[in-house]
């Protein structure tokens, strides 16, 4: 496909124009204001009118949060989200396997690395939980991405994070490409995916 | 919350994963443009009096809005640049000449773009191989004979190969023809490559 969309970024660094990377950078943090914000009280609701006052509960998206953070100064404090605090790492440490990745997410691996900018006490244990969960789970999603040939991936993709339902997509690829090759039908021509998806979608559009 | 306007458009783009290109938002983007406008001029506003009065308890508000518009710039430059690689997408999916319905989804800049891909495109393959130049958007995939049959898949009427020869492509009837005169209407779905 000629389509190559900018990739997100890895570990803690996040791609300027990625996509996957604005919408992880959406997610919405548990915060306290640590100073006062004159003049943005409509945001609040339940503040008073005019400014949002210091120590004021509220959620915001990463990327907000990111840009107002200070290490050596008190504008915001980030709260870590319930799935990477001490009683769901324990769960995880267990078995990595039997959690739902994509309801506790989707994006457990990227908010997990970007939640490290905040200077967490506990941000050697959050990173030491998110790659030892990584470990123990990608073989599985491995697995099944390179046996599931021709079927419904549905129930396998469920419980994935976004991370992993894109490797497991990787993987499906590969072993599609590989089947072709093995009938001989590497070398057949192929109409281009845009013009099958594009007529499917105007046939769609008329019966609409 | 500001910005939301910003990721509806990441949004619209990111739903299509299969690099179709939608409408351009043109309203939406224009939206989000008002936005900027008015928080950077709140923003030089209380500037202003930070500095001359200062008031130096309006800086977390001024540093609030300059996030959001940081952020709407990122939005919309990575929106245009997205659509931007799907267009390019475009030239070798379909070839230099775009359906329709397609052109009505780009705005004048980005089919003035198009235009200045193509040529680039076609300066650069005529560089290559010689006199005649090499059309690296053929064979896309390595060729095992000269000649393949193909089946029809809609009405195309009247299709001249190299020998004069004319052949009439009409819905089902099934050709022997060289390779690389089919493989563009093979791309573009009118022709069905049919292995043996």
């Amino acid at each position: 496909m000629s389509y190559m969309p900018v990739s997100p970024g890895v570990g803690m660094e996040e791609n300027f124009l990625s996509l996957d990377d604005i919408l992880l950078s959406q997610e919405r943090l548990p915060c306290k204001t640590d100073t006062e914000f004159p003049g943005l009280g409509f945001l609040e609701k339940n503040a008073d009118s005019r400014h949002i006052p210091e120590g004021t509960k509220m959620e915001m998206p990463l990327w907000l949060a990111k840009g107002l953070y200070e290490r050596k100064r008190r504008v915001i404090s980030v709260e870590l989200p319930k799935v990477y605090r001490e009683g769901w790492r324990t769960v995880f440490g267990a078995d990595a396997n039997v959690v739902d990745l994509h309801k506790m997410g989707p994006y457990y691996y990227g908010l997990g690395s970007q939640m490290l900018h905040f200077d967490s006490p506990e941000n050697l244990e959050i990173a030491q939980t998110v790659l030892q969960t990584f470990i123990g789970r990608f073989r599985r999603t491995m697995d099944s991405s390179q046996n599931a040939y021709n079927e419904d991936t549905s129930m396998l993709v469920e419980r994935l994070d976004c991370l992993e339902r894109a490797l497991f997509r990787q993987g499906q690829s590969g072993l599609n490409g590989f089947q072709l090759w093995e009938k001989g039908r590497a070398a057949q021509l192929t109409a281009s995916s845009l013009v099958t998806n594009y007529r499917k979608r105007k046939i769609t559009d008329l019966q609409a | 919350m500001f910005c939301e306007k910003a990721v509806e458009l990441i949004r619209e783009l990111h739903r299509m994963t299969d690099g179709q290109l939608p409408a351009f938002n043109e309203d939406n983007i224009r939206q989000v443009l008002e936005e900027m406008k008015a928080l950077y001029e709140q923003n030089q506003t209380d500037v202003n009096e930070a500095k001359t009065e200062g008031r130096s308890e309006l800086i977390p508000t001024i540093k609030f809005r300059h996030c959001c518009l940081l952020r709407n710039q990122r939005c919309i430059t990575a929106y245009l640049y997205d659509r931007l690689l799907r267009i390019r997408a475009l030239r070798w999916e379909y070839g230099s000449v775009l359906p329709t319905t397609i052109r009505f989804h780009m705005c004048a800049e980005e089919l003035e773009w198009f235009n200045q891909y193509k040529k680039s495109l076609a300066t650069y393959m005529r560089s290559l191989g010689g006199d005649e130049g090499l059309d690296i958007t053929q064979d896309m995939k390595p060729p095992k004979s000269l000649y393949i049959e193909v089946r029809c898949l809609k009405d195309h009427g009247e299709f001249e190969i190299d020998d004069g020869t004319v052949i009439l492509l009409k819905k089902n009837s099934q050709h022997f023809l060289p390779r690389w005169k089919c493989e563009q209407l093979i791309r573009q779905g009118v022709l069905e490559h049919v292995m043996s």
